[in-house]
């Protein structure tokens, strides 16, 4: 904050940072920032909650984001969540109750010439298929266990 | 930093290359698929057969062809290696004195290499992004310099304007009558902002273009902060692409050291600066009034327009917002003048356009041909038409603000007014193609879904609106649909088209209304038999 010099205008900047950070966003650090920056709670709460990039809940230690963009989707992204669904036994936007692992869903990260594309633990993959993902996921759920 | 600093920077550039240089492709395409653990390799051989005298590996940007990826090329041969791996890589090494390399090699005359007219392209793949020596080696800064010592400001607006460069975000204003706006207008400051925020998914130009030359960016945003008079520059980049803002940060240091931005640039009197800002994923964002509003750290919502940024702008102020390739064609119509830039493409859309060709076809990647190439060529002979011999149904522009061409529209030639009448828009130059699999009231719907989810919510047809339409499309695919709702949603399209604020809401119906319009018979198939009967 003190490199933004507590201007009200680099509040995602610093969201970001603190996202980085922690991981997620916690009450804390959002009354913190709020009262730094001089900007009331409500309008922190209001912009951590409009970006789908901020998450007001604790991720697990590996994550997983499915692509879901135009070129993934033509080339069956959608089936790919769905076996990872099945496998981890949580939705998009949850994380297993043991806190290992959160799915995720993204809207294109631009890698679209290898698509279907999933990002393991912020590393993209490229040409993925169902089973290779079910593999993958497979295999961080048994490490964590 | 004077005009002989940059001369002999480039000098003595040139003067450390080597004779053969080996590019390695990292952008983010080829790096997911270890062309890091690649370039190594290719360090390691070169040692190891004691050519370093002779040969450099190289850190290049997007060479273009990324589906072959990752990608390898040799000058001065100008050869071309698909799908290297850190096994293969040795082998193109050892190939430069005896045998053949291992890795396949990719076949430059074809019709993807030799249609292409790189303009914004020019150095992607050439230069390394992270090093501003090669950016200025190849003919880089030279064009701000030109400005700041030869050219007034009015004088630079009337050469882009002259240029017929049109914003390639995707509505196509005409840039130069932006710039003109901007400039007349009055007030304490001006900003120029970059519009990175890429959010139409199945598109990636941008990406590509500030992971492989920032600078070119750079240099096009300096230019216009000197022709609008501007001091402060704002690239927004998505957070979804972190390469390329660390890139950009990188490369926003180099120039300030080589006091190419900051105070007295050139030694003149000419001041600007520019900083990244990170958005967090909100796809209204790409829509100007509501990426003003992110910067200036509020929830993205757009405001309705007039007034324009042009004079009423981030903080109040007169703001120019282009798109990242529209900055990136700047510095090279000031190098190679403005006749020349107008003498590409077709009478009212001048120039070349990038496009990112995805979806079911042989070569993805990443293209830019003069405006007015057919939809057919591209597809097919740039493309190589659907892989496994399968058939190209539509190509889908313009992401979720676009619509669907089919196959017997591809004699269209591309340029802004043909797309606008064929129901879709040029977008900013995503190019998905589908093939027979493809079922076009799912595609439909998989955009609603997108457009629901990604509204504001401040105005009401498009918040509400999206969901309702959403539904209808969601009986449609699950059988349970009668005629009566088919016409409900083509009326909910046109009332959401017609009365949402921002652009996001009047061209979410646009996938539903193409493909109603050339596939209305998937439409028909699905509706309910005995619905039918009973109208």
């Amino acid at each position: 904050m003190r490199r933004y010099n507590y201007q009200a205008h680099a509040l995602i900047e610093v969201l970001h940072t603190v996202q980085e950070s922690f991981g997620y966003l916690d009450e804390d650090a959002l009354k913190f920032v709020a009262t730094a920056l001089h900007v009331p709670p409500s309008r922190l709460y209001g912009v951590s909650t409009f970006y789908n990039f901020f998450s007001l809940k604790p991720q697990g230690v590996h994550t997983c984001v499915v692509c879901l963009g135009t070129a993934c989707y033509v080339k069956g992204s959608a089936q790919v969540l769905a076996a990872i669904e099945t496998c981890a036994g949580i939705k998009p936007g949850e994380t297993t109750p043991d806190k290992q692992f959160s799915l995720l869903k993204a809207r294109c990260i631009g890698c679209c010439a290898i698509a279907p594309a999933v990002v393991y633990d912020g590393v993209v993959a490229g040409n993925q298929t169902p089973k290779q993902a079910v593999e993958r996921i497979g295999g961080i759920l048994s490490h964590g266990a | 930093m004077v005009r002989e600093d940059l001369t002999a920077i480039a000098e003595k550039e040139r003067a450390a290359r080597k004779p053969m240089r080996v590019r390695c492709c990292m952008a983010a395409g080829c790096l997911s698929s270890r062309s890091a653990e690649i370039k190594t390799a290719l360090e390691k051989a070169v040692n190891d057969n004691g050519m370093t005298e002779r040969v450099e590996v190289g850190r290049v940007g997007c060479m273009g062809l990324c589906g072959q990826g990752p990608l390898v090329g040799v000058d001065p041969e100008g050869l071309l290696y698909e799908h290297v791996t850190p096994e293969n890589a040795p082998s193109i090494v050892t190939a430069f004195t005896r045998n053949e390399a291992e890795a396949s090699r990719g076949d430059l005359s074809h019709p993807f290499f030799t249609s292409q007219v790189p303009v914004v392209l020019a150095h992607c793949g050439r230069v390394d992004p992270e090093r501003i020596e090669e950016y200025i080696e190849a003919g880089g800064y030279s064009a701000l310099h030109h400005v700041l010592f030869e050219m007034e400001p009015a004088q630079v607006i009337e050469a882009i304007a002259k240029s017929g460069l049109r914003g390639r975000g995707g509505a196509g204003y005409p840039t130069g009558l932006k710039w003109a706006t901007v400039a007349k207008s009055t007030g304490a400051h001006k900003y120029v902002i970059c519009n990175g925020d890429e959010g139409d998914p199945g598109a990636f130009m941008d990406r590509s273009v500030l992971e492989s030359d920032p600078h070119a960016v750079i240099e096009g945003m300096a230019i216009a902060g000197r022709a609008v008079g501007a001091d402060q520059g704002f690239i927004y980049v998505r957070a979804e692409y972190p390469l390329a803002i660390s890139r950009l940060q990188i490369a926003i240091r180099q120039s300030k050291q080589h006091g190419l931005l900051g105070a007295g640039i050139f030694e003149s009197t000419f001041n600007f600066n520019v900083d990244v800002r990170i958005g967090a994923g909100a796809f209204v964002c790409g829509e100007e009034t509501a990426l003003m509003a992110s910067i200036e750290g509020k929830r993205g919502q757009p405001r309705p327009r007039p007034p324009f940024p042009a004079e009423h702008g981030l903080w109040g102020n007169p703001t120019l917002i282009n798109n990242v390739e529209t900055f990136a064609n700047i510095a090279p119509i000031i190098n190679r003048g403005p006749d020349w830039y107008a003498s590409l493409g077709t009478e009212k859309s001048k120039g070349t356009k990038v496009f990112s060709l995805t979806g079911k076809i042989r070569n993805t990647g990443l293209i830019e041909v003069p405006m007015g190439m057919t939809i057919r060529k591209i597809v097919e002979e740039l493309g190589g038409g659907a892989p496994d011999g399968g058939t190209v149904k539509a190509v889908q522009t313009g992401g979720p603000s676009g619509g669907c061409i089919p196959a017997a529209h591809f004699d269209t030639p591309v340029d802004y007014e043909s797309l606008v009448n064929l129901g879709s828009i040029m977008g900013s130059g995503g190019l998905v193609v589908m093939d027979e699999h493809t079922n076009m009231v799912e595609l439909a719907r998989f955009y609603m879904q997108f457009c629901m989810e990604e509204s504001c919510g401040k105005c009401i047809p498009c918040r509400v609106g999206t969901v309702e339409m959403y539904q209808l499309l969601t009986r449609l695919v699950t059988h349970q649909a009668t005629s009566h709702d088919l016409a409900q949603l083509e009326e909910l399209c046109d009332l959401v088209k017609n009365t949402s604020l921002c652009g996001l809401g009047q061209t979410a119906p646009n996938p539903v209304l193409s493909t109603l319009r050339y596939f209305r018979n998937e439409y028909l198939e699905l509706l309910q038999p005995e619905a039918m009967s009973t109208r």
